[in-house]
């Protein structure tokens, strides 16, 4: 069996979409510690990015404090919030939200900081004040590649939210985790296609996002 | 009225930019400060704004010192143009243009209302309104530039090297166009520019600034090119400032020659028989307009065999520069002078020329500089 007969008979057994464990109540959880972690991300990374791209100051530290985050073991991380502090959902949280604060943050900076600085100029002769200049002139500007960072954080928050099954949580983790114990490989595959799914729906989601709130005069820059 | 009281600016690490300047910028004219890079022309213009803070001196509008108002509210009172125009790439022409009118607290309506009539004032197409930057050429986001700077209609225009960035014939429209407006607006604007043709073709009074950030002459264009001040303004003006002088000299007394006009249908042979030695004469048509010359003597009358005339030039409004000009390119080494209507008024060869700028020179010595630099011989160029 190759696995694409796996993927079949996992999505076409009819017990697989009801209950606890029913895909529907998985995809569910898997969305909610996306969306979580993603939210948590953001309310971090965007106005630390936004602030110091801004202003110019702090870039290098950011820089440096980034490439930390990255380089920490997301499952590492897992396994010693889970030891520090127990079964439970901040455990997972916190892991994905190092993993993705450096993405938002780094992206949203970058956005901000090479916004071509004749317009900014203009507005500020214009007298207007500092924080429309931040969010009506900068921002508008950056948004394709303030919302690029968000993505691209959101994709490795799917992604990476499968562990949360290593403690005992639910999402789409489950499966896999589930199914490599069991040598159940149908379910395996399952969890792994039901992972990338929810990817391509991040995907489509931020170009729809990116098609209604980018105004068209917009020409998108190369990303940083 | 802007007064600059010795003012400087210094940075930090020692760099004088603007070093003790004094300059008195009238309302209803537009003042050029001209020099080459690092000559503090840019940062005098942004102190006026408080873009730049000095370092020493005080900056007055109207007797009040700037820093006496919030930095907001006295920037909303000024326009401000930049190189590049600087338009917001996310609003559409229209909303650039509304930028101050909204921050000054205009409904929306009202300042899309007052947006588009700048529009029509700096002569862009209506249709534009909804389009968004990108979809303009450079000289009509440089419009919308001074559109947006005008909208708020402030008594004060600011401009950074505005039309730096645009081709020669782009350039020398957006001038005229800010001439135009000029005449009908009458702002104080500030002109800040690297350009001294660009000084004088829009300046009636210009500053050069010297490396250093050090005034080398402040007078009308016509002073400046007739008495500059030093070697460096003399350097900084080029080789042929002699001949741009003549700008600013009016056509209006030219001596023409009208004994070598004739309308179709004279009698060539008896004209002929006048001047033994051939010299050519201008045929106009019935209604006095040029055809092209003729050698009397040896013409048949075919239209076609005219030699051409070449460009003319229109007493009054041209200037003695234009005149020179046409007396060079014709090919009799005679220009041809019209009037407003096109009709021609006689000839003048280059000796003609030479001989009203030796009068006008001698007028000049008697008179004040600033009553001979007529606007009408401004706009002939």
């Amino acid at each position: 069996m190759n696995v694409l007969d796996f993927m079949q008979s996992f999505f076409s057994d009819g017990s697989q979409w009801h209950g606890y464990d029913g895909i529907p109540q998985r995809v569910w959880e898997h969305v909610q510690y996306t969306a979580g972690a993603l939210a948590i991300a953001a309310a971090i990374g965007l106005p630390i990015g936004l602030v110091t791209g801004h202003t110019g100051r702090g870039g290098n530290t950011l820089a440096f404090l980034a490439t930390g985050a990255r380089a920490l073991p997301t499952f590492g991380l897992l396994v010693l919030m889970f030891v520090w502090l127990g079964l439970g959902i901040v455990p997972v949280m916190i892991p994905l939200v190092v993993l993705a604060i450096p993405p938002v943050l780094i992206t949203t900076y970058e956005a901000i900081r090479t916004v071509d600085p004749a317009p900014v100029d203009a507005a500020r002769g214009m007298g207007m004040p500092e924080a429309q200049v931040l969010f009506q002139v900068e921002v508008p500007a950056a948004l394709p590649l303030i919302l690029s960072g968000l993505r691209s954080a959101t994709i490795q928050i799917v992604s990476t939210a499968t562990i949360a099954a290593y403690v005992s949580l639910g999402g789409v983790g489950r499966y896999i985790l589930d199914g490599l114990y069991q040598h159940n490989y149908e379910k395996v595959a399952g969890g792994a296609a039901l992972t990338a799914l929810l990817a391509l729906l991040v995907l489509v989601l931020f170009w729809a996002v990116g098609k209604v709130a980018v105004s068209p005069g917009v020409r998108t820059r190369r990303a940083a | 009225m802007i007064a600059i009281e010795d003012v400087s600016k210094r940075y930090a690490d020692g760099t004088v930019a603007v070093d003790r300047l004094s300059l008195q910028i009238p309302n209803h004219s537009i003042t050029v400060l001209v020099g080459p890079s690092g000559c503090g022309k840019t940062t005098t213009l942004r102190m006026i704004n408080r873009m730049v803070e000095p370092s020493g001196g005080t900056i007055r509008v109207d007797g009040e010192d700037i820093r006496s108002r919030p930095v907001n509210a006295l920037r909303r009172s000024m326009g401000y143009v930049i190189q590049n125009a600087g338009l917001f790439q996310h609003r559409t022409i229209l909303d650039n243009i509304a930028t101050v009118p909204r921050l000054l607290g205009w409904s929306k309506q009202r300042a899309r209302e007052r947006a588009a009539e700048l529009m029509e004032r700096v002569g862009l197409d209506p249709a534009m309104a909804r389009r968004y930057p990108y979809q303009l050429s450079g000289g009509q986001q440089q419009r919308v530039g001074v559109a947006r700077a005008l909208a708020a209609d402030p008594p004060i225009l600011l401009m950074d090297e505005p039309f730096s960035a645009v081709d020669p014939v782009v350039r020398r429209g957006l001038q005229e166009e800010l001439l135009r407006i000029q005449g009908e607006l009458g702002k104080a604007i500030v002109f800040v520019t690297h350009d001294m043709d660009e000084a004088i073709t829009i300046g009636d009074r210009i500053a050069v600034l010297r490396t250093g950030g050090k005034l080398a002459q402040f007078a009308t264009p016509d002073e400046i090119l007739s008495s500059p001040a030093d070697p460096f303004v003399e350097q900084f003006l080029g080789a042929d400032r002699g001949i741009r002088g003549l700008s600013f000299l009016s056509t209006r007394d030219l001596e023409l020659d009208r004994s070598r006009v004739f309308p179709v249908g004279s009698d060539w042979r008896e004209i002929a028989g006048r001047d033994p030695e051939g010299t050519p004469v201008l045929v106009t048509d019935a209604d006095g307009k040029p055809l092209g010359w003729a050698d009397p003597g040896a013409w048949d009358g075919d239209l076609a065999d005219l030699e051409p005339y070449g460009p003319s030039f229109e007493v009054g409004r041209d200037s003695l520069r234009v005149a020179l000009d046409r007396a060079v390119l014709s090919p009799t080494g005679l220009a041809v002078a019209v009037d407003a209507s096109g009709q021609v008024l006689g000839v003048a060869g280059q000796e003609t020329v030479a001989a009203a700028i030796r009068v006008a020179r001698q007028r000049r010595a008697a008179d004040t500089p600033q009553e001979t630099a007529s606007a009408s011989a401004k706009a002939g160029r």
